[in-house]
């Protein structure tokens, strides 16, 4: 018989309350039938021998004991993951981004990065906003969704939002009052096609919508008799 | 100033307050000064203190305590969901619901259709103001 044809066994000692099972030490003897492999063995419940354990090399005592006791530091297995991603943000989200330069601006998520940070736009052309990162504390979700599906994330990550590392220049006392350096202000190109080209599919399924390209581009705000913990987002 | 509406057998009221806040119910029976029994078609048939409901213009043609095949039919019978969502009562009870669960985008576009609305009466009323001054 194959092995997944077995019924699944029944626990032969289930429990009455969590910790006390039905059966004593006694009548469990008997279920799992000891005494019968015990007569089978002539008196005796049958041994193994024990593997004969190789002889560990004798140590020699160590040459150095430190004066204090060292104290070692206690295990741990925490491992680092990116923040737990509300349920109510998923890619394509429309977000409201309540903190920082854009404050009040609804913006579209499109995937949370390895540093648990939101990655957002705007799109650039609806509001200004560019592929930027996002904190989850500083954004309301709303339940506006757009279609994401032909968006192509996965080149972004923290990493192409750091700063740029600039090379050192060694210093010439010539060169100390003229500061050469560049204006390195301006975005490369290469960000700029970034931008286009995850806008272009987005701005189409915005623009299906009605309303929902201007939606985007107005900024929110609390207005009178607004309550925010009876608004439903 | 004399009272219109009673407390009676099948009188529908609104609850008011409690864990059917909003739910409208059928007085099937008084217990006492204060209470009523209460049923409707969606909750197990209790008492109910009358602090805790309002009365309704509706009233349904039942016998005390019926049962509840006997009370869904006479409630069928009296058309009380339409009678309520027709009267101005149960209008203003549907938008207040419609209002509370908007989502941001909805109120986004009421924002527009009232400005377009305005709109369109500012410019009628300009009209009509030109005409009678003409």
């Amino acid at each position: 018989m194959a092995p997944q044809q077995r019924k699944p066994h029944v626990c032969r000692n289930p429990d009455l309350i969590r910790g006390v099972g039905k059966y004593s030490r006694s009548k469990m003897y008997h279920k799992r039938g000891l005494w019968a492999i015990k007569a089978k063995n002539g008196g005796a419940f049958p041994k193994h021998e024990k593997k004969a354990v190789a002889a560990a090399p004798a140590e020699k005592p160590p040459k150095f004991y430190p004066a204090d006791d060292v104290k070692k530091p206690l295990v741990n297995k925490r491992k680092a993951r990116p923040t737990k991603l509300r349920a109510s943000i998923t890619p394509g989200t429309v977000l409201i981004v309540l903190a920082g330069r854009f404050k009040g601006k609804r913006v579209v998520f499109l995937k949370q990065l390895t540093s648990g940070l939101l990655l957002v736009t705007g799109p650039f052309k609806i509001n200004g906003i560019p592929l930027r990162r996002v904190n989850q504390s500083y954004v309301i979700a709303t339940s506006t969704k757009v279609d994401i599906s032909g968006v192509n994330v996965e080149k972004f990550d923290d990493k192409y939002f750091g700063k740029k590392v600039e090379k050192k220049k060694k210093k010439g006392e010539g060169e100390f009052f003229e500061a050469e350096k560049e204006e390195k202000n301006t975005l490369p190109q290469e960000k700029k096609d970034d931008q286009k080209s995850v806008d272009a599919a987005l701005i189409q399924c915005i623009e299906a919508v009605p309303d929902l390209k201007s939606y985007l581009g107005a900024r929110f705000s609390l207005k009178a008799g607004m309550k925010p913990h009876e608004l439903v987002f | 100033m004399p009272f219109k509406r009673y407390v009676e057998i099948g009188r529908i009221a609104l609850v008011n307050y409690g864990k059917d806040y909003g739910k409208l119910v059928v007085i099937v029976d008084v217990i006492d000064q204060n209470r009523a029994l209460v049923d409707a078609p969606d909750m197990v048939r209790g008492q109910m203190n009358f602090k805790r409901l309002t009365l309704t213009d509706i009233k349904i043609d039942i016998k005390r305590v019926p049962n509840k095949k006997t009370l869904i039919a006479a409630l069928e019978a009296a058309d009380v969901k339409n009678k309520w969502e027709s009267s101005s009562w149960g209008r203003k009870l549907i938008v207040q619901k419609k209002r509370a669960s908007l989502n941001d985008f909805d109120r986004f576009k009421i924002m527009l259709a009232k400005i377009k609305k305005a709109g369109v009466v500012r410019q009628e009323l300009a009209k009509l103001k030109k005409e009678t001054t003409a």
